[in-house]
């Protein structure tokens, strides 16, 4: 079945049940997206992609509004424009993105968002952030909640949507939620199993790899320099596909891409860690 | 995935709580974590209330124990029990008194209760009393209000109080029985303009032999499911919740949907800062919802309703409870009802802190185990509600709508079986677009606060006369997610289409009246600390934009205005308004930007 809908003014046949985010790239509208990824289903939490639809009061997600026979969008409408622009101001006045994807960082600027409207005079306290410490408390992630904006995603990965462990939930509500384990027990102590599934999804560098954090920390991580190859991860006969990215010959980060029929981006503790035999040199006296 | 080693045990206080809800554990080789839709996932937000009543709090031991009983990872019970403000996750001091700072509180010195009773008691330590502040407690008519919790012992609510008869009622041993939970004594404060139809059975004692037959129900028994449909269709009955939905176009898409298991709740999470009307119906006429529910249940097929009732409501918990076990003795709840080919059961859900439970889905969320968030609308209630089924959500005054219009003829031994559509009669009383009466909750700057029965449509003016407020008076409609009526709006006729065309809105029916002299800024303050304590976090114009509202209000409130700020509260307002997931972010804005129309704030 297919739908007749009206983008922009243009008429565009698209199949019943497609999301208007799909509908809009295939359409080559580029559409912003924070909580949204392909690999996971749609919680709609961020409301970045929102779109005008006819007929309805509020704005709608086009990531999980399915095209439905003649609905008429409008993508980058005035009324549109700005509640993009509020939601990338808003978190950016409240979350430090300084480190998330390089999309995220475009439409800060695209949409001219301007987190310094929300600032305090001097005789009252500062604007609410979600500045906090970095937990460090194994050898293999970092968590930095002042860098998240509560997507969803790593929930969804932990949970049904992948690795069906359930470590983390959202607790707390409004401006105190937050991404925890039970009693914020420290990871090694909860249920994580480090696939690191939570990572390979979090768009805002809030869980990161300790090899990543170190570099990041010492000022030495330098993309440019970075090289990723693909292969397929040795460990067992799945065939999960593996995006190395290395830099000065050293493993710093290992993902998979979203779009593998075999692992949807996700991977176990073995192909997302268990790297460390790359470099290690053969035993040759024994 | 299964579960890991025990980390923390269960006390034995703990499991015989758990035990009380779940039944004896029986031995589970090796549990594992189920997948959304796990049935016995609802038990959690009973248990975690067997936890917080028994222990007082909930211990990472008893989560443990839960998890391995339900199926339920510890992460997400942990996530479950932090999101609602009645079910602390550390241990509390024996007491704890919740005190109304919201309106008809709040101009009575709420807030000065506060600090009197924190002064008095020390707020925990060697005082073992706990005091918090509270949003609106739905007492509003006799302020100011608190509710009281006392582990292993009773919960119940105080009003017209004073810290004096706070403390004197914590000495009280008596406090247990259902009816104690009304420690106020005060009166009912029920009034009605034109004649009573909701409220002429209150003040007569909730009992089921003063209420009479199910009449109503033994009307849709007789005449089947589509005369039913066909009145309420003719009715022209619109939803009293605040959304004003035709209530029959739900009903009949339940009736017609296409999955076989389907659902009934009653909406009694009743929470807008200034309404009470729901808790008088639940207290003083418990058996109009329950008849109403149960015609419901034979209408659209469903075998099971819920009635979720918000926690700060003890008296209207025992008085359903009560109501129900009466209900199921006589044969009119329960298996085949009256007589009737169907069955059709109740059970009773305590909500247990949160504003944002009284959205539907939310609520929904929060009856399966899951933290309180709305859904994704679309799939619709009635499409895709509790447990992924088709289900009929109504408000409890909505249901209360249901007998009168099924069955005409009111009084007692005179009740007979409707012959006649008692629709036409429903439709005499309103306006074009708005039928029948409505209940309004009128409180704070008045002589006569209370619950109003009126017909829709009767002027703004004529209620606030009844009530005994001052002609220079502000008022507030439709609570904190209404609006400020102007001076030049006082007359506006109170019916959906009137209000409408006035940028206003009847919503929950709250009716704030507001001393011209009263502290507006302050009022103002509260409204923005409210949304930010009340949004749930899901979406991100809700969770940081009531934050950053209540700042701009609060930068406003001390420094003045100027139009870089009054530029920042427009575009808050925009996207919350228009980019919000629910209702909550939605009308965030609202209160503050009628403010600043009615040049209440500047």
């Amino acid at each position: 079945m297919t739908a007749t809908i009206k983008i922009n003014g243009e008429e565009c046949s698209v199949s019943e049940g497609t999301t208007l985010l799909s509908a809009c790239r295939e359409q080559g509208i580029d559409i912003p997206t924070i909580c949204n990824a392909e690999n996971l289903s749609p919680v709609n939490t961020c409301r970045v992609c929102v779109v005008e639809m006819e007929g309805s009061r509020t704005l709608v997600p086009s990531c999980s509004r399915q095209a439905a026979e003649g609905m008429v969008i409008a993508t980058h409408s005035d009324r549109v424009r700005r509640s993009r622009r509020m939601v990338l101001e808003l978190l950016a006045s409240s979350v430090d993105l300084s480190r998330s994807e390089a999309d995220l960082l475009g439409w800060i600027d695209e949409y001219e968002a301007d987190s310094s409207r929300h600032s305090s005079g001097d005789n009252l306290d500062p604007p609410a952030t979600v500045a906090q410490p970095v937990k460090l408390q194994d050898s293999l992630y970092v968590r930095d909640y002042s860098r998240c904006v509560l997507c969803y995603k790593c929930v969804q990965a932990c949970g049904e949507e992948a690795q069906n462990t359930f470590a983390i939930s959202v607790a707390d509500r409004g401006f105190a939620a937050t991404i925890s384990t039970e009693f914020d027990t420290a990871l090694p102590d909860s249920a994580c199993v480090y696939c690191g599934n939570c990572i390979g999804v979090c768009p805002t560098g809030a869980l990161i790899f300790t090899t990543e954090f170190e570099l990041r920390e010492a000022g030495e991580w330098n993309e440019e320099q970075q090289k990723v190859t693909r292969t397929v991860c040795p460990y067992c006969g799945v065939g999960c596909n593996l995006e190395l990215r290395t830099q000065d010959e050293t493993i710093v980060r290992v993902t998979s891409p979203s779009d593998h029929e075999v692992s949807h981006g996700h991977l176990c503790i073995k192909g997302r860690f268990g790297t460390g035999f790359v470099k290690t040199e053969p035993d040759t006296e024994s | 995935m299964e579960l890991l080693s025990r980390t923390a045990q269960a006390t034995a206080e703990e499991l015989s709580a758990i035990a009380g809800v779940l039944g004896e554990r029986t031995e589970q080789s090796s549990p594992r974590l189920k997948r959304r839709g796990a049935s016995r996932r609802t038990l959690l937000l009973p248990v975690l209330h067997a936890l917080r009543d028994e222990v007082g709090y909930i211990s990472e031991g008893a989560v443990q124990e839960i998890s391995e009983q339900l199926e339920v990872a510890r992460a997400d019970i942990y996530g479950v029990a932090s999101f609602y403000a009645l079910l602390p996750t550390e241990p509390q001091p024996s007491t704890t008194v919740h005190v109304c700072v919201d309106m008809a509180c709040r101009f009575t010195g709420g807030q000065r209760l506060v600090d009197d009773l924190r002064e008095t008691t020390g707020d925990g330590g060697e005082g073992d009393i706990a005091i918090h502040e509270s949003p609106c407690l739905g007492q509003c008519e006799n302020a100011p209000a608190a509710y009281i919790e006392r582990t292993g012992d009773s919960r119940f609510s105080l009003t017209g109080t004073t810290t004096k008869k706070i403390l004197e009622s914590l000495k009280s041993t008596d406090a247990s029985s259902p009816d104690a939970s009304d420690a106020t004594n005060q009166p009912l404060r029920a009034y009605s303009i034109g004649e009573a139809q909701l409220l002429r059975r209150i003040g007569i004692p909730p009992k089921l032999a003063s209420y009479g037959d199910f009449y109503a129900l033994r009307a849709a028994l007789e005449n089947g499911p589509e005369w039913v449909l066909e009145n309420l269709e003719a009715s022209q009955l619109r939803g009293r919740g605040g959304a004003a939905f035709p209530t029959a176009i739900k009903w009949r898409g339940v009736a017609e949907a296409r999955e076989s298991v389907r659902y009934v709740v009653a909406n009694a999470d009743e929470s807008e800062p200034g309404t009470f009307k729901d808790r008088l119906l639940l207290e003083n006429d418990p058996f109009s919802l329950i008849e109403a529910m149960v015609i419901a249940g034979f209408v659209t097929g469903a075998q099971k309703g819920y009635i979720y009732v918000r926690d700060e409501y003890p008296l209207a918990c025992a008085r359903i409870e009560q109501a129900c076990s009466e209900a199921v003795t006589a044969g009119l709840l329960g298996n085949q009802p009256a007589g009737g080919d169907f069955s059709f059961h109740i059970e009773l859900r305590r909500g247990a802190g949160a504003y944002i439970c009284g959205e539907e889905t939310a609520l929904f969320n929060s009856i399966e185990g899951y933290r309180g968030e709305p859904r994704s609308k679309p799939p619709f209630p009635t499409e895709s509600g509790l447990f992924g089924k088709p289900t009929l959500v109504n408000n409890v005054e909505t249901f209360a709508n249901v007998p009168l219009i099924l069955n005409p003829k009111k009084t007692g031994a005179e009740e007979t079986v409707a012959q006649e559509t008692g629709a036409e009669e429903f439709i005499q009383v309103g306006t074009e677009q708005s039928k029948g009466t409505r209940l309004f909750c009128v409180s704070g700057a008045c002589e006569y606060p209370g619950t109003y029965e009126a017909p829709l449509g009767t002027p703004l003016s004529d209620l606030l006369e009844e009530a005994g407020a001052t002609e220079s008076a502000r008022v507030l409609l439709g609570g904190a997610a209404g609006a400020f009526v102007s001076q030049d709006q006082h007359d506006v006729p109170l019916s959906f289409e009137d209000t409408s065309a006035a940028s206003l809105t009847l919503g929950s029916g709250a009716v704030i009246v507001i001393d011209p002299k009263a502290d507006m800024s302050d009022l103002l303050g509260r409204i923005t600390d409210f949304f930010a304590d009340e949004s749930c976090g899901q979406c991100v114009p809700c969770r940081v934009g009531t934050v950053r509202q209540k700042e701009s209000v609060a930068r406003i409130r001390t420094n003045g205005s100027d139009p870089t700020e009054l530029a920042l509260l427009d575009d808050l307002d925009a996207v919350m308004t228009d980019a919000s997931i629910c209702g909550l972010g939605q009308t965030a804005a609202s209160a503050i930007r009628s403010a600043r129309h009615t040049k209440i704030f500047k």
